[in-house]
């Protein structure tokens, strides 16, 4: 499967220039880049590991890209999303989140189902991966 | 203050019929006070009656005044109580003015849109004097505007609930609106969520009828949206209409809702005011977000000589507090034109905005922080509007999809793709610095290449257009640049 978090997963993998083209974008807004990364995919795992500080006074988005370049040499089989942040009166919100690299093999989810009364049933969902430790979830094998 | 206030003006008191306009109910000095309530009407006098006097009788018959005299108003401070009719324009070329009235703050309840309405919309509009009268606008205070809770989540924080970031957000109203099953309804939101949309909707008048009862439609809904997520890794929703008979029934409906772990509910604007209000609250309290359709509001919004603009519904909606309205899509199967729609999405939006006669705003508006609420435009889009779409509604809005979705020859889950992937395109083109608008043909063309739902769904849809005149348009236009 292929998790499609972020604003771009529909789309094929972004190349370099279309990366660092996104990260302009945010840099033209001024929402500082920070770079994330995790390999617990739950949808409703909010805090994915920081990668760094948020680079909230790195203007060039070509040092942005050498940032990425070395979190990805650090962490190649893990997700890693790029976000842009607005701080703004009334936002204070992530204004652009993508992935930017994923694990060669994405064994996604399952629901969980516990059966009670009156037809309902109460849902998890649950990371195929997740059952190994942290750092070892999307090892080759 | 109002020139006929002197209690000693005998000629203000003696009993029977005297025009409004003497009795202080129109004030060409009055200044409004930042925390007056003001409102632009539009209104077509019979043929005799002076506007003037047409406008003091609106203010006059929205606040304290009946058609006679009453000797009991001189036991009240009246000149503080009346509104005031400030400002009648003849609107050029037509029979039509428009008149700005003023409303004193204490004439309210707090937090209270009945009250409000039954005062601003209560009597007025019948009046025999006028032939038609619309209310175009209101200016409401921030003093007044914080005694309301507003959007249950408002616009950032459903999107940091869902984890979904800037792009439209994009739904679908399941098709057909009356007569599946519960569970080949929940077939249908199952495939267009795992194809890509955020939402699946239910349509306003699927709430519990004999062919499916609302427990069932839940029951199955959750099982599509559960599998949805587990499938694409994304948070997904249906919004469960649990619009009903009564209040009794309703709470009932969004516990359930609640208790399955759907991230949403929707209600139909035809409960009423006060149940709207009623279920923002529990929507607060139980960290639900709260889908408004806008069922029934054409009745009265669309005319342009009679009843209430979308952009005054758009304001007390966003005091009542739900989270989504349907205001349009501009390019779609219903009303609206661009500009006035325009007008909406940032009344829903924007945290403080200037007047703007274009898009037919008669008032600056201060919102005073209060969150926005997420404009959803629905009705005979789909994907290869994609351009038009996002340079006029931009990308705080669920764009809805309906058959742009299910009508797919491929199937629905790739109708669903189709929309998302043209979504991803536009907006990465738009970021890109892109003339997205112009080039939208050439880089949903360019998507189609390696998409082939996309270009199934283009190749389907290619010359689809909804092109009428709106009955419905500002005064004002603007000169024509595009």
């Amino acid at each position: 499967m292929r998790i499609t978090q972020g604003t771009f997963s529909y789309l094929p993998d972004l190349t370099d220039v279309e990366i660092k083209a996104q990260i302009q974008y945010c840099l033209d807004h001024e929402w500082p880049i920070s770079i994330e990364y995790t390999d617990d995919p739950h949808p409703r795992n909010v805090y994915w590991d920081m990668f760094g500080l948020p680079m909230f006074d790195i203007k060039d988005p070509a040092a942005i890209m050498q940032t990425l370049a070395e979190c990805k040499a650090t962490f190649p089989n893990h997700y890693i999303r790029v976000n842009g942040f607005d701080r703004s009166h009334g936002r204070a919100t992530t204004a652009l989140q993508f992935i930017v690299n994923r694990p060669a093999y994405e064994p996604g989810f399952y629901v969980d189902r516990q059966e009670v009364s009156d037809r309902q049933i109460r849902y998890t969902i649950r990371s195929y991966a997740v059952d190994r430790p942290v750092g070892h979830r999307y090892e080759e094998k | 203050m109002a020139a006929a206030s002197n209690d000693a003006d005998k000629g203000r008191w003696a009993s029977g019929v005297t025009p409004y306009a003497e009795m202080g109910y129109y004030d060409a000095d009055y200044q409004p006070k930042d925390t007056d309530i003001l409102s632009a009407f539009r209104m077509v006098p019979q043929e005799g009656v002076d506007p003037i006097e047409a406008a003091a009788a609106i203010a006059g018959e929205s606040s304290t005044a009946t058609w006679t005299v009453g000797w009991t108003d001189r036991l009240t401070a009246h000149e503080h109580y009346q509104a005031k009719a400030y400002r009648v324009d003849p609107v050029p070329g037509t029979d039509q003015y428009i008149a700005y009235i003023a409303y004193d703050l204490d004439l309210f309840e707090e937090g209270s849109i009945a009250n409000l309405t039954s005062s601003i919309i209560g009597n007025v509009f019948g009046f025999k004097a006028l032939k038609s009268l619309r209310l175009e606008d209101m200016r409401i205070p921030p003093i007044y505007a914080k005694t309301f809770q507003g959007p249950a989540h408002g616009i950032v924080l459903e999107r940091e609930f869902l984890n979904k970031y800037g792009r439209p957000l994009l739904g679908a109203t399941t098709k057909p609106k009356l007569g599946l099953s519960a569970r080949n309804y929940g077939r249908v939101v199952y495939e267009a969520l795992r194809g890509g949309l955020d939402f699946v909707k239910d349509d306003e008048n699927i709430n519990s009828q004999v062919f499916m009862r609302w427990r069932d439609r839940f029951l199955y809904c959750m099982e599509a949206v559960n599998k949805a997520a587990a499938v694409t890794g994304e948070i997904k929703g249906h919004y469960l209409n649990i619009t009903a008979g009564t209040m009794e029934e309703m709470y009932e409906r969004a516990e359930f809702a609640k208790e399955l772990g759907s991230v949403i509910v929707m209600i139909d604007l035809t409960i009423g005011y006060t149940a709207i209000q009623s279920m923002a609250k529990w929507c607060r309290k139980n960290s639900v977000i709260l889908h408004l359709h806008r069922a029934g509001h054409s009745t009265y919004t669309r005319q342009k000589t009679h009843g209430v603009s979308f952009r005054v519904i758009s304001k007390w909606m966003r005091l009542a507090g739900v989270d989504h309205i349907h205001a349009g899509t501009v390019v779609g199967k219903l009303e609206g034109d661009p500009n006035s729609v325009q007008g909406f999405y940032a009344t829903l939006r924007e945290n403080k905005l200037p007047a703007n006669p274009v898009q037919g705003l008669y008032f600056e508006q201060d919102w005073a922080s209060m969150p926005g609420v997420m404009p959803v435009a629905s009705g005979g889009i789909h994907a290869g509007q994609l351009h038009q779409l996002l340079h006029l509604l931009g990308e705080d809005c669920v764009m809805q999809f309906g058959g742009g979705t299910i009508g797919h020859p491929d199937g629905i889950a790739e109708g669903a793709t189709a929309n998302r992937v043209a979504v991803e395109a536009m907006i990465q083109a738009r970021n890109e610095g892109r003339d997205y608008l112009n080039e939208g043909p050439e880089i949903l063309a360019r998507a189609a290449k390696w998409s082939p739902s996309l270009a199934h769904a283009l190749e389907i849809w290619k010359d689809i257009t909804f092109n009428f005149e709106s009955t419905d348009m500002p005064d004002v236009v603007a000169t024509p640049s595009v």
